[in-house]
């Protein structure tokens, strides 16, 4: 696999992958400069940063997705070109991306084995051999599913895993994870970290991706962190702290960080209102049964529990992307129906979906209108959209939430994950929903913007409007919420009231009614 | 070519060694054109005479016409095949109506009728693709091949598959009409790009169709009316097809429905993607669309004029849109 390790027996670990002083412009604008990574065989490394960073750039060029301005690449010590992404699949690295691009509606042997068939007399592919291989790969990693039915038919999880087992099994010397456990359940981490391990311990090297700092320290030896498209330094995870790696990607020192908290709240005593929405019993598919909540005026409500758990379901029965099968929802004091979501938009709620790439961009348009895409009709007189007000407002968001964009008019794709999210938040915001449902606001975003993120919902709030929060980060929920309603297989099963309520009672809530199932 | 058109308004690029390539690749369609101009100057007898401008200027108006309104569908990410058969029908209309007893007894107000009718007809068939679309969730390209198939079978029906032959001055100014020296249907290609390209940017339903053929679920989730949007389109499509049908009955003085319109949505395509507009939805360059129709017209006259057959200039055509296809994948990266 490495004939340069034997070739070249000077240094004791023989890098297997080296990028020094990389730059990459995009029409003018640096995202790397100088940037560095080095990578040695059967170590997880782990590469954080900000978003906007320059980590997918820099991912993106080892990839042979993007083609690098200046700057050496080297692969086992030998200088590499690597144009495509087939040739990186050539030179052994293979990517396991955030979207996964395997076909789900193939089997799961399909998916291992596409483009490496293995053949039978005649040219046709021998499928009894191509099922054991499948199946045996599998197993190395403790999965035992049935490889005859198609991908798409297993959760994420399995399908991540069978992406990553079709990686090892074309002998990739490098596996390149890229947020792979955005959208994994704890005991599917479990098994992805085993993975990992596995991995590892079979002396392939993983660069892992991630915004969830306290994994790193859980598999990962060394991270190392970029900021502005420089990198600012390779970490042994040993010997530093969450600190000082956030303090690393925001380029600021520790103290400063520990004085401002975690999460940007704030914890100021707050009163409340009006009830905004009384939502009771409300039902609509196979994975939302009975679900209860009270907002009032000034009020961030937290809806907590598992993936899967009905909370993006509730949030979706209350928009009217649903259609109510049972329940009643009360809005400003009389009976609503939600029909679809111009109408919810028109009565004042806006939702802030979770999925930004599917449900949220619309990737070729500008930044001002992804921005003023759910504003329109109020922007609108006689059909004709007055731009002039949409410019000026379009500036004043970009101000105040502190959007990095070349100009209003670039396309929103070209943006950051932060910066996207920023944009879509501040689409809801100028449509001043008196309720404001957010979707996993923060998730796949930079510490640095999830802060701004989490101060802008509350000053909205402070302003006498009322937010439903959902996540998945505990810390966030418990130092956001002012109450917290966990949801449970479709049943929101209790309420937790802040000030009061810590990381442990959330966990204990919602694993407490899991056992105990519903009555 | 396409991002002329569109909403950049202020691209402040800064120029180094690769903006000429950029340059290039991006106005590949202007540069396509002056191309076959210089080709033709030289090689093509009797080209740069006022005579062949007209020929080709009532020429490339009607596909011009069609490609605006197909441009306006592939926007949605759909597609309509149904263009031709509309222009049939449209065209069959006119001449029964403004050649009827009640035509000819009000001249006037039949030429009115002899207009709206046949426009109107040609709404609702756009109507009907847009229901079916968007309320029957029906694929676009199946849709629109019911009225492809059935709407000329429907002209010939009411011509009793003949040629209608007349002599109407009046109707006959849509096809043969000048203003200012050159045909009247190459001004009016031009007010509808216009009137259409101010519709796609400044209007709430252009904004509104550029964002469902972007990225239809967030559009929905943002408020955007989707079906009225997908409706509207094929509805502008049609009644575009419409006029492009009368036009083309107009320049004949006759109207016939086996032919006219014939292979109409193959042109309209073209000069759409040649023009910049992407399958996939999302765009709308309705001035690359007449650059693009400009083009097929411009190659079909060269091989024409210089003696290549008709069948081979067909080839070309294919040769063309492979090529515009090459570019726009070039330019994703």
């Amino acid at each position: 696999m490495a004939p340069s390790l034997i070739q070249k027996t000077e240094r004791v670990v023989q890098s297997l992958v080296t990028m020094k002083t990389i730059d990459k412009a995009f029409s003018g604008v640096p995202a790397l400069r100088s940037a560095e990574l080095e990578i040695v065989p059967g170590e997880v490394h782990a590469l954080i940063g900000q978003n906007g960073a320059g980590k997918s750039t820099l991912i993106k060029i080892l990839t042979g997705v993007y083609r690098k301005d200046s700057g050496d690449i080297r692969l086992r010590g030998e200088p590499a070109m690597i144009s495509s992404p087939g040739e990186a699949q050539k030179s052994g690295i293979a990517t396991i991306y955030q979207e996964l691009n395997l076909v789900p509606l193939r089997t799961v042997t399909e998916n291992v084995i596409m483009g490496y068939e293995p053949k039978m007399l005649g040219g046709l592919i021998n499928w009894r051999a191509a099922h054991r291989h499948t199946r045996e790969i599998l197993s190395r990693f403790g999965i035992d599913i049935d490889v005859k039915a198609p991908l798409g038919s297993y959760s994420t999880a399995i399908q991540q895993l069978v992406a990553i087992a079709r990686a090892v099994s074309l002998d990739a010397s490098l596996v390149i994870m890229d947020e792979p456990t955005s959208s994994l359940d704890d005991r599917e981490v479990d098994i992805l970290f085993g993975v990992v391990r596995e991995l590892k311990n079979s002396g392939v090297s993983v660069l892992y991706v991630s915004h969830f700092l306290d994994e790193l320290f859980r598999i990962c030896d060394r991270v190392t962190t970029m900021r502005d498209g420089q990198t600012v330094g390779t970490r042994k995870l040993t010997d530093t702290t969450k600190l000082e790696l956030i303090a690393d990607m925001l380029g600021r020192n520790i103290e400063e960080i520990e004085a401002a908290g975690m999460t940007d709240f704030g914890g100021a005593e707050r009163q409340l209102g009006e009830t905004l929405l009384e939502a009771k019993g409300v039902a609509t598919g196979p994975r939302l049964h009975e679900f209860d909540l009270t907002v009032r005026r000034g009020e961030i409500v937290g809806l907590g529990g598992l993936l899967g758990s009905g909370r993006t379901e509730a949030a979706r029965a209350l928009f009217g992307v649903d259609a109510l099968t049972k329940g009643e929802i009360r809005l400003k004091g009389t009976t609503w129906k939600p029909g679809n979501p111009s109408d919810a938009i028109q009565d004042g709620i806006g939702l802030l979906t979770e999925d930004r790439k599917a449900e949220g961009i619309v990737p070729d348009m500008s930044v001002r209108e992804n921005m003023t895409l759910a504003l329109l009709p109020k922007l609108t007189r006689n059909g004709q959209i007055q731009t002039g007000r949409e410019r000026e407002l379009v500036e004043s968001f970009i101000r105040a939430l502190g959007i990095k964009t070349a100009n209003m008019d670039q396309p929103i794709r070209e943006l950051s994950g932060g910066n996207q999210q920023k944009v879509l938040l501040a689409r809801w915001l100028a449509t001043e929903p008196d309720l404001l449902i957010l979707d996993e606001p923060t998730r796949g975003v930079d510490v640095g913007a999830k802060l701004e993120i989490q101060a802008i919902i509350r000053s909205y709030v402070e302003r006498g409007f009322g937010v439903v929060l959902i996540s998945s980060e505990f810390e966030e929920l418990v130092e956001g919420a002012d109450r917290i309603v966990v949801l449970q297989d479709g049943y929101s099963v209790t309420t937790l009231q802040n000030p009061g309520v810590t990381e442990d009672m959330l966990v204990r809530a919602i694993a407490h009614h899991h056992e105990a199932g519903h009555a | 070519m396409s991002d002329n058109t569109m909403t950049s308004d202020k691209h402040g690029a800064p120029m180094n060694q690769q903006s000429v390539v950029r340059l290039l690749r991006n106005n590949g369609g202007i540069v396509a054109l002056l191309i076959i101009l210089a080709f033709n100057a030289l090689f093509t007898p009797n080209f740069l005479q006022v005579q062949t401008l007209f020929v080709n200027i009532s020429q490339v108006a009607t596909i011009a016409i069609v490609a605006i309104g197909m441009t306006v569908v592939i926007a949605t990410a759909g597609i309509d095949l149904s263009v031709g058969a509309v222009m049939a029908l449209a065209g069959a209309l006119a001449p029964l109506i403004f050649q009827s007893e009640f035509g000819t007894a009000y001249p006037v107000l039949g030429l009115i009728i002899a207009f709206a009718v046949p426009l109107l007809v040609a709404a609702l068939c756009g109507l009907f693709n847009g229901v079916l679309i968007s309320y029957l969730n029906v694929q676009p390209i199946i849709t629109t091949l019911i009225l492809f198939i059935s709407g000329r079978g429907i002209a010939q029906v009411l011509t009793n598959g003949n040629l209608q032959t007349f002599s109407n001055p009046s109707f006959s100014y849509i096809g043969t009409g000048k203003i200012l020296g050159l045909p009247f249907q190459g001004w009016l290609a031009l007010l509808l790009a216009c009137i259409v390209y101010w519709i796609v940017t400044r209007t709430i339903f252009g904004r509104y169709l550029l964002a469902v053929g972007g990225n239809e679920r967030a559009a929905k989730l943002s408020g955007a009316p989707v079906r009225t949007v997908k409706i509207g389109a094929y509805v502008i499509c049609a009644f575009l097809s419409g006029i492009a049908g009368l036009i083309v009955v107009a320049i004949n003085s006759a109207s016939d429905a086996a032919r006219n319109g014939n292979l109409m949505e193959l042109d309209a395509i073209a000069a759409a993607v040649v023009g910049g507009a992407l399958l996939q939805g999302g765009r709308a360059p309705i001035f690359g669309a007449i650059l693009g129709a400009v083009i097929i017209q411009l190659v079909k006259y060269t091989l024409l004029a210089n003696g290549v057959e008709d069948e081979v200039a067909l080839i070309a055509k294919a040769m063309i849109i492979v090529l515009a296809v090459y570019v726009q994948q070039a330019r994703k990266e």
